[in-house]
């Protein structure tokens, strides 16, 4: 049986149809869309908070959207095991709700940063980069975000990295990791974490929008194959 | 009724480059003596309450659990009754 995605659809979400494409049309899998005020999870097996601007930001990003009634079936879902994946806003959404460690800080140079990065896969035995073969030094996934730079206190960053929680972290084509290819600041270059029991993944890159070939680059489909790979195996 | 004056600031260990950007700004003005500028959130709000010490709690709550983010940033505040 193909596993279904739900989709989460805030105001200001602007990567729920990218997402829903990613899905249907390039992994052929099910998919539906939830809206903010349901509180239905319509059977989903994983669920996506997709990247944008809920509630325009204010306040703090993610901050209000965490507040929206989809958001407590979505933390009970998360909590019985459930598989959530927060992607740049969903992340910050995640970070709101607590599902994950930290905030974000506006990126280092003040500047929205969109481009592609390559990435580092740290942990490759978990539900979101399994796929990720070993001689894959660096996957290419592009980034658009204002607020991505990560940010935890010493403690929290030494519990994520005992718990090999850090899957992704900036780096170079080679998977070499420095500060030149930090492109928003992010402590220890963290472009991804999981929580302690690994079934949620707060990710700053877009894996959705690196999944058609016909915009050649592919590299986001290995996210998505991992959780189908898991969850059909 | 209370009027609740709430100010948010960044804790003093995490790095406002807005505030050090801004303060570029400063430098170019010809402002050469200010320093350590930080960027904070001001939020103004009416409490319906008769009792100060609810009024006060509640502002505890909004600030803790949707104003201010614990992990970054610290909150103070002032309550005044209005007639």
């Amino acid at each position: 049986m193909k596993p279904k995605f739900g989709v989460v659809v805030f105001p200001g979400s602007n990567c729920d149809y990218d997402a829903y494409y990613a899905i249907k049309k390039i992994l052929d899998q099910d998919v539906t869309f939830l809206w903010h005020k349901e509180n239905n999870l319509d059977e989903a097996n994983v669920i996506i908070l997709p990247g944008g601007f809920s509630y325009g930001d204010y306040l703090r990003t993610g901050a209000i959207a965490r507040f929206s009634p989809i958001m407590n079936s979505v933390i009970d879902f998360a909590h019985k095991g459930g598989i959530v994946i927060g992607i740049c806003n969903g992340f910050q959404i995640l970070l709101e709700a607590g599902l994950l460690p930290g905030v974000m800080l506006r990126n280092m140079s003040l500047q929205f940063v969109c481009k592609d990065v390559y990435l580092s896969t740290e942990n490759r035995n978990t539900f979101f980069s399994n796929e990720i073969q070993i001689e894959k030094k660096a996957i290419k996934i592009p980034i658009a975000h204002g607020e991505g730079n990560y940010y935890a206190s010493d403690d929290v960053l030494k519990s994520l990295q005992e718990n090999n929680q850090i899957i992704f972290r900036y780096s170079d084509s080679s998977g070499k990791i420095s500060d030149e290819v930090n492109p928003n600041g992010s402590l220890m270059n963290i472009a991804g974490i999981i929580n302690k029991q690994g079934n949620v993944l707060g990710m700053m890159p877009h894996p959705e929008r690196a999944c058609d070939p016909v915009l050649n680059k592919t590299d986001g489909q290995f996210i998505f194959k991992s959780i189908i790979n898991y969850l059909t195996n | 009724m209370f009027r609740a004056k709430v100010i948010i600031k960044r804790r003093p260990s995490i790095l406002d480059p807005q505030g050090k950007a801004v303060e570029k700004g400063a430098q170019h003005l010809g402002l050469t003596n200010i320093r350590n500028t930080r960027i904070g959130k001001y939020i103004e709000f009416d409490v319906l309450s008769e009792n100060r010490q609810e009024a006060e709690k509640e502002v505890n709550d909004y600030c803790n659990k949707l104003l201010a983010n614990p992990i970054m940033e610290d909150y103070e505040f002032t309550i005044e009754e209005v007639k």
